[in-house]
């Protein structure tokens, strides 16, 4: 059995309670121990950072979406060419990086999991297959339900039982971990070309509304005990005053009951895109402040970034209506894919401007997010890749949330509006390591319901990131050292294997997908699928034989059982 | 035994609702099938290559495997293609072959819908799944595609017939309209017939553009096809519902090539400014949109993909087969899933005929005629498994109903067997 010692770290295992001891790690049959055998292959850490693998919950890295963008985008590859290494394979990166550098590249930046925060169920397939393309990382993606048919007829029905039954089933069949919702009843619309508006806007041809929709699957989600709460991009995703949509929305899910030991019943995504305040995008301005104060004040939410970097991007959401707008307003080449019942998608490449006001806004408020809401438990960092940015740059925004040095040295190279319109400037609070831990690892691992991720207590996952970076003596004026540290770790460890060494890729396993079981009585299964197959028979395209997807796109999964019981 | 809900490995359509009858390992009977596919299914013992050869004489797999291997690591420019015609496992191995010999890999789509994806890399595209049309759309526009010869099942399963959830009359509750040089069998369905002058197509599509903008044009005729005619399909375009436009190589292969998908998207853009608005192209081998995924999430591009320095390299014309082998630059090639010797234009068959050929092949074809190497495999979709996608994006799983014959294997394993071969060679 191979074992590896980590030793003399300073570690940082905030769900542990651990801040910065100096310690050794002990990892053997995948697993975080007690002991180790004498021999056991080690690692020395001294004057390093140890931290459980980092564990992303909103990044967009396989699937039809991205391979979009990868298809749209043969001059954005051109920048960043990745030749064939001696344990790696070619491809290309930046905002659409190749399945396999996308495992590379997380690794080397010291994460071990990574969720796609958005799978069509009818091309959850090809999702699986990029998955299992993408190598060293464990994996997880998040099946759409907040525009599908059967959802929208059972909430406008009122029936929860059946929607329950739904949910599950559509879980298992797609292999999915979790409930995403996108733009609930936006992108239904928009497969006649129109949006809803606001939490109480009319679902065509349903009459319902937004708020029945989340409320629907926010409390069935808890009632079939999924690990993650709903995983929800709000109404109104980047419309200047739509920071009062997102509370709004946050307060539907307040009075839902959550599964046993968690608190909270919903996750927001990408927020700063649904932060802004103001009227338009010439006078756009931070809404982080409104929506910090909700947060504050109400633990049954959780959010992530979505943080802004500066410079060419690729912007792929669910929320088609949303991209449609955005190609209006730009002008760029814009790709539409609406799925038969279930969902739709577009693809626009954007340009992130430091001289932009609005941009440099929009940079601001996903800064003051994290800044400004108090519980470090309960906000994430991502840039919603490759929305806001390309996940490579999070060392980035780990300077900026750990150095306001960073931060101001940023601020100056930008339009001035991100002093004037955001609160910015006033802001002196620095994350800690810890707390870093805890944005990039511990929080998420924890909002996910990943029991064996984000720790590295006794039987954890063997997913540990050694950076070359001394927490003892590091100073906030030094956040370029600690950008460099972030970006290439001196080990990334990977179910007990050093994959990375000196931010060099040398090994590459496969990662484990994940997915949750989910089940209701066989009673309730049967009444509904009668109901379904009946529908599914004369409005899907495909046969329902060949929907479900196959274990072989699994080549190693993980099963989460539902509400405690046995996966 | 009756085997139900069997995806058809023929075209683009990738119907999955046949029911096919296997009797001693045999195929004895299809149903719900469309001629070309019963076609494929009952006769997919016929004319098969009976054993692997080496300059025409029968050899052992492992010879031919070992041909192979000195051929691919004797090149300095292999080429790496064909792929539409098999499952994406196989496709997934053909990439990892051409990056470990820093060849050249290239698909169909370079001599069907490659001017497509030119036009999506220039200005997008705006899709759907078929079951969005067939529930929804009350305009559908045929622009040089007949799917009545290619796509046969297209009409009664996703488009022109096919009852949905909005549209629960079917053709009644449609228009039909086809835009074409000649009259074909879709166009004698449709409603309305339009026809355009050979090469004509960028200017109707433009013209059509600018009278949906509001741009008064002052020609009488535009590609042949009176003003009024012009404004008057404007007008029912923007009057639809949900209208579709399905195009084939009429449009990709005419002159003008990407420059008319450019112009189609275009069109189908600025009507979303008016109602819903969606183009799909039809395309026609069974994967060829699998072997486009599956080399764009692996290396970023969708064809025309050159390893020679290490990292893919994307530009077609330069890296496209037809382009390589007039040219005479690629010195060996190996073909899966396509017939180039077919259907290549005769400079390219000649570049073809002049270098060593290993050719992964089911029947016996004018390529495998031609092929230093013949290595004989087995049927996806009939003998093996895999996944395809559909025209539209949607994969579907092959099944597997027969063993092949003994000694056969699928596409991937044989070319796992050369990869295999190669890393030793590199090894030592």
């Amino acid at each position: 059995m191979k074992e590896l010692a980590i030793r003399n770290g300073y570690v940082f295992d905030p769900l542990n309670g651990v801040d910065g001891e100096k310690m050794d790690i002990l990892l053997s049959g995948g697993r975080v121990v007690e002991k180790v055998k004498r021999g056991a292959e080690e690692i020395d850490a001294s004057g390093m950072a140890v931290m459980p693998g980092g564990v992303d919950l909103h990044s967009h890295i396989a699937g039809s979406k991205i391979n979009i963008g990868r298809l749209m985008r043969p001059e954005d590859h051109r920048r960043d060419q990745v030749p064939k290494g001696r344990v790696t394979r070619s491809g290309v990166g930046y905002s659409c990086p190749s399945t396999f550098v996308t495992g590379y590249r997380y690794a080397q930046m010291g994460y071990t999991t990574v969720m796609e925060a958005a799978m069509p169920p009818i091309t959850a397939r090809h999702v699986h297959e990029e998955l299992a393309d993408t190598p060293i990382i464990d994996k997880g993606a998040f099946t759409l339900m907040g525009n599908n048919y059967f959802t929208l007829k059972y909430v406008r029905d009122g029936d929860m039982e059946k929607l329950k039954a739904f949910v599950a089933w559509l879980l298992r069949a797609t292999r999915g971990y979790a409930v995403k919702i996108v733009n609930p009843g936006g992108v239904e619309n928009w497969k006649w070309g129109r949006n809803v508006h606001g939490l109480d806007g009319n679902v065509e041809d349903y009459g319902i509304t937004p708020r029945q929709i989340i409320s629907s699957l926010a409390r069935v989600n808890e009632e079939l005990g999924l690990p993650h709460t709903i995983h929800l991009h709000c109404n109104n995703l980047g419309v200047p005053g739509n920071y009062q949509t997102t509370i709004d929305t946050m307060d539907v899910a307040k009075t839902i009951k959550p599964r046993d030991e968690r608190k909270t019943t919903i996750h927001v995504v990408h927020c700063q895109f649904n932060a802004l305040a103001g009227n338009n995008w010439m006078n756009v301005r931070s809404g982080a402040p409104k929506i910090a104060r909700y947060v504050n004040g109400n633990p049954h939410v959780t959010l992530d970034l979505g943080q802004v970097i500066f410079g060419d991007t690729t912007t792929m959401t669910g929320d088609g209506p949303w991209q449609f707008n955005l190609w209006n307003m730009t002008g760029n080449k814009w790709v539409n894919s609406d799925v038969e019942m279930e969902a739709g998608a577009g693809v626009v490449p954007y340009t992130f401007k430091p001289n932009n006001p609005a941009n440099s806004v929009q940079w601001g408020i996903g800064i003051e997010l994290a800044l400004l809401v108090k519980d470090p438990w309960r906000v994430y960092m991502t840039t919603d890749h490759p929305n806001g940015g390309p996940f490579t740059h999070y060392p980035e925004v780990i300077a900026w949330l750990m150095s306001r040095k960073a931060r101001t040295d940023a601020m100056n190279a930008m339009n001035k509006a991100v002093m004037k319109r955001t609160g910015l400037i006033d802001n002196y609070r620095e994350y800690t390591f810890s707390e870093m831990a805890i944005a990039t690892r511990a929080g998420t691992a924890r909002a996910l319901g990943l029991e064996g991720k984000g720790h590295l207590g006794q039987g954890a996952d063997a997913d540990a990131a050694v950076y070359r970076v001394n927490p003892t003596q590091w100073r906030p004026s030094q956040y370029k050292e600690l950008e460099k540290a972030f970006s290439r770790a001196a080990y990334t460890v990977k179910a007990g294997e050093v994959v990375v060494k000196d931010g060099e890729v040398v090994a590459t396993p496969t990662g484990a997908t994940h997915w949750v079981n989910a089940k209701v009585p066989e009673d309730l299964e049967k009444e509904f699928i009668k109901d379904f197959e009946a529908d599914f028979r004369k409005y899907y395209s495909v046969s329902l034989r060949n929907y479900p997807v196959e274990d072989a796109y699994l080549p190693a999964q993980r099963v989460h059982a539902a509400g405690g019981a046995s996966p | 035994m009756k085997h139900e809900d069997v995806v058809c490995p023929f075209c683009g359509c990738l119907c999955d609702d046949l029911e096919v009858t296997v009797e001693d390992g045999h195929i004895v009977g299809v149903k719900n099938a469309c001629g070309i596919s019963r076609s494929k299914f009952m006769s997919h013992g016929l004319n098969r290559v009976s054993a692997p050869t080496v300059e025409g004489k029968e050899a052992s797999l492992e010879e031919a495997v070992r041909e192979s291997v000195g051929i691919l690591s004797g090149a300095r420019r292999p080429l790496v293609y064909g792929l539409s015609s098999t499952e994406c496992g196989a496709i997934s191995k053909a990439v990892e072959l051409a990056e470990a010999t820093g060849g050249v890999l290239d698909n169909t789509s370079s001599v069907c819908h490659g001017p497509t994806i030119l036009a999506l890399q220039q200005v997008g595209e705006s899709k759907a799944t078929l079951g969005e049309i067939r529930n929804r759309a009350d305009l559908i526009i045929f622009w040089g595609s007949n799917p009545t010869e290619a796509h046969l099942r297209h009409i009664t399963r996703y488009s022109g017939t096919a009852k949905g959830m909005y549209v629960p009359e079917g053709r009644k509750g449609r228009r039909i309209i086809v835009v074409d040089v000649r009259e074909t069998g879709t166009s004698k369905m449709a409603d309305q017939f339009i026809k355009v002058e050979p090469n004509g197509d960028f200017e109707l599509l433009e013209a059509l553009r600018a009278t949906v903008r509001g741009v008064a044009l002052r020609a009488e005729a535009v590609a042949g096809v009176p003003m009024d005619q012009v404004r008057a399909l404007a007008e029912v375009m923007k009057g639809a519902r949900f209208g579709v436009v399905f195009f084939g190589l009429g449009l990709t292969q005419s002159e003008g090539r990407h420059m008319n998908i450019d112009a189609a998207v275009g069109l189908v853009a600025e009507l979303n400014r008016h109602t819903k608005f969606l183009l799909t192209p039809m395309r026609g081998h069974y994967n060829v949109a699998g072997a486009n995924a599956v080399t764009t999430w692996q290396t970023g591009y969708p064809y025309a993909v050159d390893f020679s320095r290490g990292y893919p390299r994307y530009n077609p014309g330069e890296y496209t087969s037809v382009d390589m082998l007039a040219r005479g630059e690629a010195d060996a090639a190996l073909v899966l899933a396509s017939d180039p010797a077919s259907t290549f234009p005769v400079d390219a068959a000649r570049g073809l005929a002049k270098i060593p050929v290993i050719t992964l092949e089911q029947k016996i074809t004018p390529t495998s005629m031609l092929s230093r190497v013949v290595i004989p495999v087995a049927t996806a979709g009939i003998e093996a498994e895999g996944t395809a996608y559909r025209m539209d994006g949607v994969p579907i799983r092959l099944r597997k109903l027969v063993e092949p014959t003994e000694g056969v294997h699928s596409d991937e394993e044989v070319l796992g067997m050369i990869l295999e071969g190669l890393k030793g060679g590199a090894e030592k």
